[in-house]
């Protein structure tokens, strides 16, 4: 037998975790001890190529590492214990279970001899977590430790990307075997995700862009999943054709706001010349996004006079909500390269100037439109002002959820993709606070601004210690309007102006929890005052959190009553109690 | 503010329902069982029958054998969905490709005297299910067929005095040389 004593590759569970991060390129992650990480905690300790961010909750670990990953396109890596450490988890792995966000958490587990006792902080980590990841494993030797790090890597960052989860018990992280690095083996052989789009599917595609009279290109998260190359092919495919764009919540940024084909974001709080574009359009190309229900409205009426592509790299992604024509499965940046070689050789732009006429005529109706005062502050003047003062800066912006995070897709205009992060498809109030954190810690030199609500932002406001320990001076920007918004806005809309428990009662002094924290806090009322003091918040080089008072009911237009079609949006100048009764009425929608 | 009108809105759909027999090859892991059945009680997929086992051991490989029934929009959805899973090799709709057959092994306690224990055995014949353990006053019966057939004995016997059933679950496989 050989001398095994030397073999450098002969260490710990505990040492093999740190070694499988650094192989990973992982330079940061976010963690919370417990008993059942003390032995990687340990490792962490005697080393210095991985920076460890204690946060104040395991939740924030995981939303910091969601921003970190959708700022940077790497994988976010979470650490945490056992048990109370693990279930905080659930939250973030589901919301980037939905958001397709790579995330490698990593979770300390009971000794393998107590799994199934009811031991001290025992849960059932892989059972609870399943549903919430793209996969989970549980090592209960140490000898398949390394496949299994290597493999979660893989997983999270291929094909769709997501959240997996890693379970080591802590008398694996104790015992020693084998590292080897990462290689092609390490992957289950059944899992082969699909990049390059089949090619007839490409022609067809290309033959109804080229005859489209009325033509729509609808983009999503999976554009900026799919990397720097994906957006550049979008933009390049949109000069190409003439056409049209629109976009979901998580794909804004890959086709710049400034961009002169740009129609705004589309579905319930989208544009009126995005929403009517695509109601009345004759041929869509969705790339990278899902037709969620906050994007189709009612699905028996959506878009109904159109040939539909749709570019996805998920299978179950295609016919799931809505039927399309040509499906083409495979990754968004791949497929568009395939479109864009295709259609210069073979089409040529098409005459679309009465398309553009009639957009012209619905963005006249000017759908964002909100009435400005001198005495209170707009919610959307208070983001409009943030959008101005820093145009051109280095910005990243998350938001929590509620009508300030629809406010900011509206009136703030990304140019670049990577530069907004937000709870889409699970809508995680206290998201923005912990993802901005996560933003922070990958780039440290930039603007990093939460857009947040009164409401939200207390559900993690504990990693303002965070914030403050690292020194990361993130901004949060409340737009306190001193109610749960947009449960007001519903309960106002549809269920009799009945504000059941959406008021925030007993709100903190913002200002005196900020110095608390050992941060910067500021208060503006009066739209004089606005911008001066974003100004403040700019230079200040610490966490800053910044109340901003703003109008209290006021509500997010335009709208489509959910249930209703892309062309029976509420307009703002047409909420008067009166118009929205009837856009309401014929029953209560139930989503 | 007008009160709104009546109850929530919620959209009906009205697509006919299809029953099909899903035949899944998968990684034998721990969990993998799990992960397909969570998926269906997750996305409120029905299951009508459900047979798993290790197929090829060497390779670690299982089959599980589905029966689930929904419109053709959500039959889809289930084999994308199973498709995708990591530990899932390959999924084949068994009722599409019309080139299948389907078998389940049921036993069936039956408890009678005389003249019933004569039809019993009349029936029994009449189905090719075997007599696999017998005492004076009971018999239990082994059969196999596909699901019709199996139901059919079952209701046959209701009146000569059925006892209890156990049944497997349908097994399938593609008629022909090819493999799946
Ligand atoms: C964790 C969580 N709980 C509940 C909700 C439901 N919800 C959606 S928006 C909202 C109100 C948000 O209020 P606030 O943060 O003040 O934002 P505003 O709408 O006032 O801008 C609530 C309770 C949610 N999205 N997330
Ligand atoms: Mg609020």
């Amino acid at each position: 037998m050989s001398d095994k004593s030397h073999d450098p590759n002969q260490m710990t569970g505990a040492a093999m975790i740190v070694r499988a991060l650094i192989d990973h390129g992982v330079t940061d992650i976010f963690g919370y001890p417990g008993g059942a990480v003390l032995p990687i905690y340990d490792e962490i300790f005697q080393q210095s190529e991985v920076q460890h961010i204690l946060v104040r909750h395991e939740q924030g670990a995981g939303h910091a590492a969601e921003g970190y990953a959708r700022s940077t396109g790497k994988p976010g890596v979470a650490l945490v214990t056992s048990g109370p450490g693990a279930t905080n988890m659930v939250t973030p792995l589901t919301d980037a279970l939905m958001d397709s966000i790579p995330l490698v958490c990593i979770s300390g587990q009971v000794p393998t001899h107590l799994i199934g006792n009811d031991a001290f902080q025992e849960c059932d980590t892989v059972g609870i977590t399943r549903p919430c990841t793209k996969h989970n494993w549980l090592v209960r030797d140490v000898n398949d430790l390394a496949k299994v790090l290597h493999e979660a890597f893989y997983v999270a960052t291929s094909g769709r990307p997501g959240p997996v989860l890693v379970d080591v018990p802590k008398d694996v992280q104790f015992a020693t075997g084998t590292y080897h690095p990462p290689r092609k083996s390490d992957v289950h052989r059944s899992y082969a995700p699909r990049v390059k789009g089949d090619a007839a599917q490409i022609r067809k595609a290309v033959a109804l862009l080229a005859g489209a009279k009325r033509p729509v290109i609808y983009s999503g998260g999976g554009v900026i999943n799919s990397g720097p190359e994906a957006t550049k092919l979008l933009r390049e495919l949109v000069e190409v054709t003439g056409f049209p764009i629109t976009s979901t919540l998580m794909g804004l940024g890959a086709y710049p706001a400034s961009g002169k084909n740009w129609l705004g974001m589309l579905g319930m709080h989208g544009t009126y010349e995005a929403n009517m574009a695509m109601h009345d359009c004759d041929v869509m190309l969705c790339v990278g996004a899902r037709f969620d229900d906050r994007i189709t409205g009612r699905v028996d009426a959506f878009s109904p006079g159109s040939k539909k592509i749709h570019i996805d790299i998920d299978p179950s992604s295609i016919n799931k909500n809505i039927r399309v024509d040509v499906p083409i499965i495979g990754d968004c940046g791949n497929i568009l390269g395939d479109i864009l070689q295709v259609f210069k050789a073979e089409a040529k732009k098409p005459e679309i100037k009465n398309w553009w006429q009639q957009i012209a005529q619905w963005r006249a109706r000017n759908s964002l439109y909100y009435k400005k005062s001198n005495d209170v502050i707009l919610p959307q003047h208070a983001i409009q002002s943030l959008f101005e003062a820093t145009r051109g800066k280095d910005t990243y912006i998350t938001t929590e959820v509620g009508q300030h995070q629809m406010w900011a897709a509206q009136f703030y205009g990304f140019e670049e993709p990577h530069r907004w992060m937000t709870s889409g498809g699970l809508g995680t109030m206290g998201y923005g606070l912990p993802a901005a954190v996560g933003v922070q810690v990958a780039h440290p030199d930039s603007l990093v601004i939460d857009i947040a609500g009164d409401a939200s932002v207390q559900m993690t406001m504990q990693e303002m210690s965070t914030a403050v320990q690292y020194e990361l001076p993130i901004k949060i920007f409340i737009l306190n309007n001193q109610y749960m918004g947009m449960v007001r806005q519903w309960q106002q809309l549809l269920h009799g102006n009945r504000l059941s428990h959406s008021y925030s009662e007993a709100l903190p002094d913002f200002v005196k929890l900020a110095e608390a924290y050992g941060a910067v806090g500021l208060q503006v009322h009066k739209p004089g005052d606005l911008d001066g003091a974003i100004q403040e918040m700019i230079s200040v080089k610490r966490p800053v959190l910044f109340d901003c008072r703003v109008a209290a009911l006021e509500n997010c237009f335009p709208m489509i009553p959910s249930g209703k079609a892309h062309n029976e949006m509420l307009l703002p100048e047409q909420a008067n109690d009166e118009a929205t009764a009837k856009a309401f009425a014929g029953g209560k929608a139930l989503v | 503010m007008n009160q709104p009108a009546s109850a929530y809105f919620i959209e009906e759909r009205h697509d006919p329902n299809e029953t099909h027999t899903l035949a899944v090859l998968v990684q034998n892991e721990p969990g993998v069982l799990a992960r397909v059945i969570g998926l269906f009680s997750g996305r409120g997929y029905n299951i009508e029958s459900l047979t798993v086992s290790e197929t090829e051991a060497q390779k670690h490989l299982s089959r599980i054998t589905i029966v689930t029934t929904g419109t053709p929009m959500v039959i889809a959805q289930i084999k994308n969905q199973l498709d995708r899973m990591i530990p899932v090799y390959q999924v084949v709709d068994m009722t599409q490709t019309r080139r299948s057959i389907e078998r389940e092994l049921a036993m069936v306690k039956v408890r009678g005297q005389g003249e019933h224990r004569v039809e019993t055995l009349r029936l029994a014949d009449a189905f090719r299910a075997r007599v696999i353990d017998a005492t004076t006053e009971s018999f239990v019966f082994e059969i196999t067929g596909n699901t019709d057939k199996i139901n059919q004995f079952i209701d046959l016997m209701r009146p000569l005095g059925l006892v209890e059933v156990s049944r497997t679950g349908v097994a399938a496989i593609g008629r022909g040389p090819e493999g799946m």
